[in-house]
């Protein structure tokens, strides 16, 4: 199987990893479309972080092949890394950092002149509505304001694929809610958003979603699929089916 | 792409990445104090403590003879600036007490017909215990007590026996003397006329406190990305690896230079150290120097997970330089496969350069072997470490 | 006492999974008792010499030879004239310089004195010294061979070396390297031990469990205890096999002692942790706080003596100076308490002070 011809933003044929005799993901085919917001679900430990990390250029897969923004990810990692953006769990602004500073750092990383960093930055700063803060230190922030900002730095260069990864854990329901309109507004311009989540009602607000149980895909399609496939009433009571048949009290079967 | 806007792009990425390092330092209190505070403790303190010399050693006599003679010998080592006589007792007893209580260096002991044996026999024995729990001052105290019955005996040899005869000795290989010459030896001491032991030292206290920030730090710094997850962020991004490590280790590398020249000022104005040679050519080896140790701090870096283990392990590489630099006690002084050894040590050339252009006024054909065996090092090592350091995991 | 246990093992398993550190650990003493046996030396051997002649003749020959067989020089050249001695000793290719004047020897058989100029490499002072008294001992020699038939006299030391008869540096190394070895492990590693409990947050976690905050601090501390003692037993070890280390006084007593010294660091490194809050802080503070101090001012490397009046002062309160006292005299000179009483009460007493205010402020912050 060459490159995608038909323009899919990702796409995976049998990807696989394993750590000795591990393995976290086990022969996981999908595809994700230009401009869909793609929800990336599966309990903690299902391998999802470690997709992504091959995804992004940041682990070799131990076998099967993958496309991203039609580069193989064997060969052309370094060219996947310039047209996606990244929000980590874990970290993606600096805290002592400036407001500004951290995007100036990421504007310079990303080949931005100091014109388009400069026009961007106030974009940026007037859509949030954090002009006020621009000299303040990133730490300061509160946790809603810093993960919308890191979202926004993300696109900053305007990938063609912004991958998130848990982007609102820990945030206050209003906040999520006005991420996502960020997320559409994204999606709407043309961008490809990857996103992962535990929280099953966001999964409802994704275009398309994929389940990943102890490495493999169990189930993708569109929430309503989903639904109706396992005649269930919520993206809930799907995962709860996929991962744990004996709790949902009919033998669990998978779309 | 052409050439001209490749370099620029790489500038770009790589300054756009270096000022956040610079911010980062600047505003982490911790890295403050270890960058500037710690050093300057250490140099004000190690270069005050740092010595072998030994001054006045406390002797003890047990006289048992008590003749002209013997109290000559003792006259000799009260004068003596070396010595410092703290007692004089007819019991052995009491000067063994004062060499196990660490009160006395070395104890003299004369033994009874002392005076009259030197008299009849030209030759006597005079008894010296010397207290080698303090190891190389011990061998320095004996030689300098030698040294003075040497010249007392001399003294002894022209009164007792004025006038010398020739003798022509066929089997000797000393030729046949026409009269009584002797040899007047004068002695010189080069480079360090007051035997001043931070002459030796602090050029060398300096490499190290160098090695510490560039080793040291560089190999902290990128394991507490690695451990925050701020690495992975960084990997992610179209940042190439040149650009990332050369973003990373400019900013310690100016920092090195700034505290080399911070400390040289200090060593100057606070201990006085003569600085003989080209500064120019001081600070030109050590900018190279310091690539080495940059670059070892990487290679560390890209071994450790934590920060705690690259503390770890950047002290156990830097411990094993350092004590086998010459830093310490002289290279000469090792066995030899040490010696040969040290040849591949960064440090132990660093080390002598800094030694020949401070003290020695030494200029740059007189160091161009160390200063050449450290740039194949600096390329050496650098290329090592960019080689090990991956952006992707395999 | 089983909450105790769990903790015991949990801790344990911890520090065994590490490693690097537990490797490093491990083998960074041996490989310093090692280094620091090989390498710190002050013998004078194999000096190299360059001799200027600017008139050889049957004396100053027989004068160069004595020094080219003595087996302490190296005779690496002969000039006639001064002019290459500056390069050579720059580059630290010659390091004594012998200097007959011109007419040496006419001078000396015509009853004259004759002059020999002595050039040492001072940077290293002692080794500058040790160089010019052997240089002085083989023109003395010659002398009184050349006087021998006219009647000197002779002075013989009959030299006996008190408590380290062969002089090994490693004999006065190890004790310092012992304290070295257990203040890492013991002040180094507990502060960041505890301290990372604090910023994990599991710290909460546990003082909300069963376990009482002794408990606690034992339970994180003891292993360290145990990977204190077998360090310190590596290092004897390897003194002893190796280099031959004595062991003239009491082994019991010197672990004991050693006991003691542990549980001083391990208080440092408690106060340390219970005054901090972040790894960062809590490593720099413990390095500041003990293992600086320990390395110079001990007098482990460099002796107190000669230390100036305020360092040695200083030196008073750092727990190693006295624990190396104790090391050496029980190693080297085979004393025991009733020399050694003072500096073990000093101990004592400051593994007392340390953990009074430990608890303290390990109470205070908790609460």
């Amino acid at each position: 199987m060459t490159a995608p011809a038909d323009g899919a933003a990702i796409r995976t044929n049998g990807l696989t990893r394993t750590f000795g005799r591990f393995t976290a993901v086990d022969h996981i085919t999908f595809d994700v479309r230009p401009g869909e917001v793609f929800g990336f679900l599966g309990a903690n430990g299902a391998g999802k972080t470690t997709a992504i990390r091959m995804l992004t250029g940041l682990l070799t897969p131990s076998s099967g092949e993958a496309w991203v923004a039609g580069h193989d990810v064997y060969r052309e990692s370094e060219a996947i890394k310039r047209d996606i953006g990244y929000m980590s769990q874990r970290f993606s602004l600096y805290d002592d950092l400036t407001v500004r500073e951290n995007i100036q750092l990421y504007g310079g990383i990303y080949d931005l002149s100091g014109d388009q960093i400069r026009d961007r930055t106030e974009r940026i700063l007037s859509r949030l509505g954090l002009s006020h803060t621009a000299h303040d230190a990133v730490g300061a922030l509160p946790l809603g304001w810093k993960q919308k900002l890191a979202f926004s730095v993300a696109l900053l260069h305007e990938p063609r694929i912004v991958f998130l990864d848990e982007p609102t854990s820990g945030v206050d329901p209003i906040t999520r809610r006005q991420f996502w309109e960020m997320i559409y507004e994204a999606a709407h311009a043309g961008t490809t958003v990857l996103v992962t989540t535990h929280y099953m009602d966001e999964a409802e607000y994704c275009d398309r979603i994929s389940i990943m149980v102890s490495g493999r895909i169990a189930a993708i399609g569109s929430p309503s699929e989903l639904k109706r496939d396992s005649e269930a009433s919520s993206i809930d009571e799907v995962f709860v089916r996929l991962v744990r048949p004996e709790l949902a009290g009919r033998g669990g079967s998978a779309a | 792409m052409s050439a001209v806007s490749a370099l620029r792009g790489f500038a770009r990425r790589t300054l756009a990445l270096a000022r956040a390092e610079v911010l980062h330092v600047i505003r982490d209190r911790a890295s403050l104090v270890q960058i500037i505070v710690l050093p300057l403790v250490q140099l004000l303190v190690l270069s005050n403590v740092a010595t072998f010399a030994v001054k006045r050693s406390p002797v003890y006599f047990v006289d048992f003879d008590r003749s002209a003679t013997s109290r000559g010998i003792v006259s000799r080592f009260a004068a003596s600036e070396l010595f410092d006589i703290v007692g004089q007792t007819a019991s052995p007893a009491a000067a063994n007490e004062a060499l196990l209580r660490g009160d006395a260096t070395i104890v003299v002991t004369i033994p009874r017909d002392f005076e009259r044996d030197l008299t009849r026999d030209k030759a006597a024995p005079i008894g010296l215990d010397v207290n080698a729990e303090k190891g190389s001052a011990a061998g320095i105290v004996q030689a300098y007590a030698a040294q003075i019955l040497t010249d007392y005996s001399a003294e002894l040899g022209r009164e007792i026996t004025p006038t010398r005869r020739n003798v022509v000795d066929a089997t000797s290989d000393v030729p046949p003397l026409a009269g009584a010459g002797h040899i007047e030896v004068r002695l010189r001491s080069w480079y360090n006329q007051t035997l001043d032991y931070k002459h030796y030292m602090v050029p060398g206290i300096l490499v190290a406190l160098v090695t510490m920030i560039g080793t040291l730090l560089t190999a902290q710094n990128i394991a507490r990305e690695k451990e925050m997850g701020t690495l992975e962020q960084l990997n992610v991004t179209p940042i190439g690896k040149a650009e990332f490590i050369t973003a990373k280790l400019l900013p310690f590398w100016v920092l090195g230079m700034i505290d080399l020249g911070l400390g040289l000022v200090a060593a100057r104005l606070v201990f006085g150290i003569p600085i003989r040679g080209s500064l120019v050519l001081l600070m030109g080896s050590a900018g190279l120097y310091l690539i080495v140790a940059l670059a070892i701090g990487l290679w560390i870096s890209t071994l450790v997970e934590t920060q705690q283990q690259a503390m770890f392990l950047s002290f156990f590489v830097i411990m094993i330089y350092l004590l086998m630099s010459g830093l310490l006690t002289p290279i000469d002084s090792m066995p030899h496969w040490v010696q040969v050894a040290s040849l591949v040590n960064p440090v132990r050339h660093f080390v002598s350069i800094s030694r020949a252009i401070l003290v020695k006024g030494a200029g740059l054909t007189e160091i161009a072997v160390p200063l050449t065996t450290l740039g194949i090092f600096a390329v050496g090592f650098l290329t090592l470490a960019i080689r090990q350091y991956r952006k992707r995991v395999a | 006492m089983s909450a105790l246990y769990g903790l015991l093992r949990k801790e344990t398993y911890h520090i065994l999974r590490d490693r690097r550190t537990l490797g490093v650990l491990i083998f960074m003493p041996i490989v310093q008792v090692m280094l620091f046996g090989f390498s710190i030396s002050t013998d004078v051997r194999d000096v190299r010499m360059v001799i200027v002649d600017p008139t050889p003749d049957a004396t100053t020959l027989a004068i160069r030879d004595r020094f080219a067989a003595g087996g302490i020089f190296r005779v690496i050249g002969v000039s006639q004239t001064e002019q290459p001695l500056d390069r050579l000793f720059r580059t630290d290719t010659a390091q004594v310089a012998l200097i007959f004047e011109p007419a040496f020897g006419r001078h000396l058989a015509a009853g004259d004195a004759a002059q020999l100029l002595v050039i040492t490499d001072a940077t290293e002072p002692n080794t500058g010294s040790s160089r010019q008294l052997y240089v002085n001992a083989v023109i003395q020699q010659y002398e009184s061979d050349m006087g021998k038939r006219s009647g000197a006299v002779r002075i013989t030391p009959q030299v006996r070396s008190r408590f380290n008869p062969t002089r090994e540096s490693t004999n006065l190394f190890v004790p310092g390297l012992m304290a070295m070895v257990l203040t890492i492990i013991a002040a180094l590693m507990t502060a960041l031990s505890l301290t990372r409990e604090k910023e994990t947050g599991t710290m909460e976690a546990l003082l909300v469990s069963p376990l009482r905050p002794w408990q606690i601090i034992v339970g994180k501390v003891a292993p360290y205890l145990g990977i204190g003692f077998v360090s310190v037993l590596a290092v004897l070890g390897v003194a002893k096999i190796v280099f031959h280390v004595p062991m003239q006084g009491s082994l019991a007593l010197l672990l004991a002692e050693g006991t003691l010294f542990i549980l001083v660091a391990l208080s440092l490194g408690i106060l340390v942790s219970a005054r901090t809050s972040s790894q960062r802080v809590a490593m720099l503070a413990a390095m500041m706080g003990t293992m600086l101090p320990t390395q110079m001012l001990s007098g482990f490397i460099f002796p107190i003596e000669s230390m100036p009046r305020p360092l040695q002062w200083v030196s008073i309160i750092v727990p190693a100076r006295w624990f190396v006292l104790i090391a050496r005299g029980i190693m080297l000179k085979g004393i025991g308490l009733t020399y050694l009483w003072r500096e073990t009460l000093v101990l004592a007493a400051m593994t007392l002070v340390l953990l009074v205010a430990s608890a303290r402020s390990f109470k205070v912050r908790l609460q």
